[in-house]
C-alpha cells in the first residue's frame, strides 16, 4: 500500500477512536450528571419530586441533630432564601453554619432528603471571601 | 518587618521586569552582557523572594499578629510544627511558596545552563521571569502576605484543625516543585519554538527538570492522597475532587512527553506531538494553580472564591495563545526526520501509550470541568461522581499496563512474529500463572480487579526478563557476579533500568488501587460499649469510651477530646474527635468548643494485607443540657470573677463534662473499613519515585561508546554502554 495512504488510514481510525471516546463520554456525562441549584433556584424551578438536585448553599445557623438525623436549612450564598434539608447521615467534621456545602438531595413533601454519604463541606479556611453574617 | 517583606517583593518585581527586557535586548541585539544581566536578574528575584519567605516564615513562628495573614491563620497556641506549615495555609503565603519554588528552580537550571543553549537561555529567561512578574505583581497589588492587620490582636485565629496534619509540611511543597518545575521545560520549549532551534539538545538539557517535576508532582500526589485517606470525610486516598484533578492532569502529559521524547532522540519523530506535550503540560500546571484559587468548581480542597480568578485566566491565555501560534507558525522546523514504519514496533506502541495517557487526561480534564461545559450548553452546572470517571478511567489504565508490558521489549520500526513470541511469551505466561494462582486461592468478585492483577504479573515479568537477560550478557562479557553484574548494569544504564523501576513501582500502585476499591468492606455502626461489628472478615469491639481536656504548651486549654478505645481481632486500636474552641465571641464559654473546628482522629492499623480503619463520632446530645447550664452560669458570674478566675472554673467544668462522658456514654458510630493491599500503594509510589531518580541521575563524565556489531550480539542490540577509560573487549 502507498505509505502515504497508510498514514492517512491511520490518522482516520486514530481520530475516529480519539470522537468515539469524546462522544461517550459526553453522552455519558449529561446522562449520569447531577444539576447543580442554589435554594432559590430550587424554590423558582418547583423540582419534581422523585428527582435528585445537587443543592449548593450555606449552612442556616440554629440546625438540630435528633439521633441520626439533622435538619437544617440551606440558603443561597449571597441571598437569605433557604429551604429544609434532612440529613440522615454522619455529619462531616467542618459542618458548620454558614459554612458552604454540596449535598445531593431529593424533594419528599416540603422538605429536601440529604441522598446518605454525597454531603461535603467545603474547608473554611485559606481562601475564604469576605465573611458574611447569617 | 511588614516593610521589609513588601520591599523584597519589589525588588523581586521589578528585578523580574529588568531581566525580561535585558534578556531580550540581550538576545535581539546579540549582548550577550545583556544576556548575563537577565540570568543575574533571575538571581535576584530568586534571593527577593527567599528573604521575604524567610520573614514570613519568622513572623508566623514569632506569632506576629501585626501580619494579618498570621493573625487569621495561626495562634500563639498553634504548635511550631504547625506554624512553620500555617504560611502556606493562606493564600498569600502560598503564592510566595510557589514564587519561591519558581526562583530556586528557575536559578538552578540558569546556572547549570550559563555555558550551553545559549540562543534560547534568553528567551527561556524572559519566560521564567515572565511567571515570577505574575505571582509578584498579584502579591504586591492584590494579595500581599505583608498586609498589616486592621488591629493587633492578642490571639490569632489559629490553624485548621484539618490541616494540622505531618503532610502539611511536605505536601504543598512538593505539589507546587512539581508546578515549578515544569515551568522550566515549558520555557525552554517556548524559547526552542521563537528561535527555531528544535534539535534534541534543549530536550537533553531540561529531561533531568522534567523528571525531578515528574517525580516531585507524582509524590505530592501521593502524599496528598494518603492525608486524604486518614482523613475522614476527604473521601478516601482519591474521590476524582477538582482539586486532586487538577495535580494529575499535567502528571498524565508528562508522562506521556517522557516516553515519546525517546522517540525523537532515537528516530527524529513527534516533533510536534512533543512540543505540544511540554506546553500543554506547562499550561495544564498553571490550571491547577487557578482551579484552586479561583471558586469557579466546588471542591473539599478548594477553599472558597478569590480575585484572582480573572489574572490567572488572562495569564492562562496569554500561554494557550502563544503556545498555538508558535507551534504553528514553526511546523516546517518541526518536520520529522523519519514515518512509523510499522504498527509492531516501539515506535507505535509508545505512540498508542501516549494516546492512552493523554485520553486519560482528556477524561480528567472533561469530568472536572463538566459543571462548566454543562452551564455552557444547557444553561445550568450539573456534577458528575467517581463512577462516571471510573467508567473510562479504569478500561485506559488496563491497556496502559498492557502497553508497559510490550513497550519496553518489542523491536524497534519492525518486530517480528519471532521476537515477540521471544521477548513477550514468557512474561505473559508468568501473567497467565498469577492468574492461575489467584483464581485457585478464591480471589474472584471482580473482573477489572482481576485483569490489573494478571496484566500486572505480565510487566513485572518483562521487567524481570530485561534484568535477567542484561546481568546475563554483562556477566558473559565482564565476569562478574550476579549482584555486582546487576549494580555495573543499572549504573551504565540508568536511564532505562530506571524506567524500568519506575514501571515496576506504577504498577504495584495500580494493583493496590485495583484491591483496594475492587475488594473493600465499609459499615457504619451505632455500638454502646462492649458490643462488637464484623466488617471485612474482623470483629471491631467497642471497648470503652474516652476524654480528655488537651493544653497547649504555652498552658492554655486548646481542645476537647472524645475517642473510643478498640480492639480489632485482639490489637488495640484507639480513634477520636477532637473539639477545637470557636472564637467568636457571642457564643458561651462552654458551648464555643462544641461550635468551633472538630476534627477527627483515625484510628489506623496499616499491614501489607489488611488495613484496618476506624473513626467515632461521638454522640454529645446528652451533654447539652450541661453545656447550656455552663454558659448560663459563667455567664451570670462573669463580672465577679477575675480571667485567671474563670480559666480555672472553666478547666473545671469542662472536666465535669467531659468526665460525665466516660462514665455515661450514650452509643457512639462508627465507620469501620477493611481495605485490601492499600500500603502497596505508598510502596509502589516509592518505587516509581526512586526509579524515575535513578533515570534522572546524571551519569559520570566519560566517552559514550555505541556497541560495536559484534559486542551488540553478545548483549543485545538495544544496550548503549557507557564507558570510562577502558573498553569492554569484543
Amino acid at each position: 500500500m502507498d505509505p502515504s495512504r497508510k498514514r492517512t488510514i491511520r490518522f482516520v481510525v486514530a481520530l475516529s477512536a480519539a470522537v468515539l471516546l469524546a462522544g461517550a463520554l459526553a453522552l455519558t456525562s449529561f446522562s449520569a450528571s447531577t444539576e447543580a441549584r442554589q435554594p432559590s433556584e430550587l424554590v423558582d424551578a418547583a423540582p419534581t419530586p422523585g428527582t435528585k438536585y445537587q443543592l449548593v448553599g450555606k449552612v442556616v445557623a440554629g440546625y438540630k441533630t435528633t439521633g441520626d438525623t439533622t435538619h437544617f436549612r440551606v440558603r443561597d450564598r449571597d441571598g437569605s432564601v433557604s429551604v429544609p434539608v434532612t440529613y440522615a447521615g454522619r455529619l462531616p467534621d467542618p459542618f458548620r453554619a454558614d459554612r458552604e456545602i454540596v449535598i445531593d438531595v431529593v424533594k419528599q413533601g416540603d422538605v429536601y432528603v440529604g441522598q446518605v454519604g454525597t454531603l461535603i463541606t467545603k474547608c473554611p479556611s485559606k481562601f475564604t471571601a469576605e465573611k458574611t453574617s447569617t | 518587618m511588614l516593610a521589609a517583606g513588601h520591599a523584597c517583593l519589589i525588588v523581586a518585581f521589578a528585578a523580574a521586569i529588568y531581566g525580561i527586557a535585558a534578556s531580550l535586548y540581550g538576545a535581539k541585539a546579540r549582548r550577550r552582557e545583556f544576556v548575563a544581566s537577565g540570568r543575574r536578574a533571575v538571581y535576584a528575584m530568586a534571593g527577593a523572594t527567599a528573604v521575604a519567605f524567610v520573614l514570613l516564615e519568622v513572623a508566623f513562628v514569632r506569632s506576629d499578629f501585626e501580619y494579618a495573614v498570621v493573625a487569621s491563620h495561626s495562634s500563639t497556641t498553634t504548635p511550631l510544627f504547625y506554624r512553620l506549615t500555617a504560611m502556606w495555609s493562606s493564600q498569600e503565603g502560598s503564592l510566595l511558596l510557589w514564587l519561591f519554588s519558581l526562583g530556586l528552580w528557575s536559578s538552578l537550571i540558569l546556572f547549570l545552563t550559563r555555558h550551553k543553549l545559549r540562543a534560547l537561555a534568553p528567551y527561556a529567561t524572559a519566560v521564567l521571569l515572565g511567571f515570577a512578574a505574575f505571582f509578584s505583581g498579584v502579591m504586591l497589588f492584590a494579595e500581599s502576605p505583608f498586609t498589616r492587620a486592621d488591629r493587633i490582636v492578642a490571639e490569632g485565629a489559629g490553624l485548621n484543625p484539618l490541616l494540622r496534619d505531618p503532610g502539611m509540611m511536605i505536601h504543598p511543597p512538593m505539589l507546587y516543585s512539581g508546578y515549578t518545575l515544569f515551568a522550566v521545560p515549558f520555557a525552554f520549549a517556548i524559547a526552542a519554538l521563537i528561535t527555531r532551534r528544535l534539535d534534541a539538545e534543549w530536550i537533553r538539557s531540561t529531561r533531568p527538570f522534567t523528571l525531578a517535576a515528574w517525580c516531585a508532582l507524582g509524590f505530592g500526589i501521593v502524599l496528598g492522597a494518603r492525608w486524604s485517606y486518614h482523613e475522614l470525610d476527604w473521601g478516601g486516598y482519591w474521590m476524582w475532587d477538582p482539586v486532586e484533578n487538577a495535580s494529575l492532569m499535567p502528571w498524565l502529559t508528562a508522562t506521556a512527553f517522557l516516553h515519546s521524547v525517546m522517540i525523537q532522540e532515537r528516530r527524529g519523530m513527534l516533533r510536534t506531538w512533543n512540543v505540544s506535550l511540554v506546553l500543554g503540560t506547562g499550561v495544564l500546571a498553571i490550571l491547577g494553580t487557578f482551579l484552586v484559587r479561583s471558586g469557579v468548581l466546588n471542591s473539599i480542597h478548594a477553599f472558597g472564591a478569590s480575585t484572582l480568578g480573572v489574572p490567572f485566566l488572562i495569564l492562562l491565555g496569554v500561554m494557550i495563545a502563544g503556545s498555538i501560534y508558535l507551534v504553528a507558525s514553526r511546523q516546517e522546523a518541526l518536520k520529522s526526520e523519519h514515518r512509523l514504519d510499522s504498527l509492531l514496533s516501539r515506535e507505535a506502541i509508545f505512540l498508542l501509550n501516549n494516546f492512552v495517557l493523554v485520553a486519560l487526561c482528556f477524561v480528567v480534564f472533561w469530568g472536572t470541568f463538566f459543571p462548566l461545559i454543562a452551564e455552557a450548553f444547557t444553561g445550568r452546572q450539573r456534577n458528575i461522581g467517581p463512577p462516571v470517571y471510573e467508567r473510562f478511567i479504569v478500561p485506559l489504565a488496563l491497556i496502559l499496563v498492557l502497553l508497559a508490558a510490550v513497550g519496553p521489549v518489542i523491536a524497534w520500526r519492525r518486530a517480528t512474529a519471532a521476537n515477540l513470541k521471544r521477548n513477550l511469551g514468557g512474561p505473559a505466561l508468568f501473567g497467565v500463572l498469577v492468574l492461575v494462582v489467584l483464581l485457585a486461592s478464591g480471589v474472584s468478585g471482580s473482573v477489572t480487579a482481576l485483569i490489573m492483577f494478571t496484566l500486572a504479573g505480565f510487566v513485572v515479568g518483562t521487567v524481570f526478563q530485561e534484568f535477567w537477560r542484561g546481568t546475563r550478557a554483562r556477566r558473559a562479557v565482564a565476569k562478574e557476579a550476579v549482584p555486582v553484574a546487576l549494580v555495573q548494569l543499572v549504573k551504565r544504564n540508568r536511564r532505562r533500568y530506571g524506567g524500568y523501576l519506575v514501571h515496576v513501582g506504577i504498577i504495584v500502585l495500580f494493583v493496590g488501587v485495583a484491591a483496594s476499591s475492587s475488594f473493600k468492606d465499609v459499615r457504619d455502626v451505632a455500638l454502646e460499649p462492649g458490643q462488637s461489628a464484623n466488617v471485612g472478615g474482623r470483629e471491631f469491639t467497642y471497648v470503652k469510651p474516652t476524654s480528655e481536656l488537651v493544653a497547649a504548651p504555652n498552658g492554655r486549654l486548646e481542645r476537647i477530646v472524645f475517642g473510643a478505645d478498640l480492639r480489632v481481632d485482639g490489637v488495640a486500636m484507639h480513634t477520636s474527635k477532637d473539639y477545637f474552641p470557636s472564637q467568636d465571641p457571642t457564643l458561651g464559654p462552654v458551648s464555643r468548643f462544641f461550635e468551633g473546628e472538630a476534627t477527627t482522629e483515625v484510628a489506623l492499623n496499616a499491614s501489607l494485607g489488611k488495613d484496618t480503619w476506624a473513626a467515632v463520632a461521638p454522640d454529645i446530645a446528652k451533654l447539652r443540657p450541661q453545656i447550656e447550664e455552663g454558659d448560663k452560669v459563667f455567664g451570670n458570674a462573669a463580672d465577679d470573677l477575675t480571667s485567671d478566675q474563670a480559666n480555672e472554673f472553666l478547666a473545671v467544668a469542662l472536666q465535669g463534662l467531659t468526665d460525665a462522658y466516660a462514665q455515661d456514654p450514650p452509643p457512639a458510630r462508627f465507620r469501620f473499613e477493611v481495605n485490601p493491599l492499600v500500603t502497596w500503594i505508598w510502596i509502589g509510589s516509592l518505587i516509581a519515585v526512586l526509579g524515575g531518580i535513578l533515570a534522572g541521575w546524571p551519569a559520570r563524565r566519560g566517552m559514550t561508546k555505541i556497541a560495536s556489531a559484534k559486542y551488540a550480539a553478545r548483549v543485545g542490540k538495544d544496550v548503549r554502554v557507557e564507558t570510562e577509560t577502558e573498553s569492554v573487549p569484543a
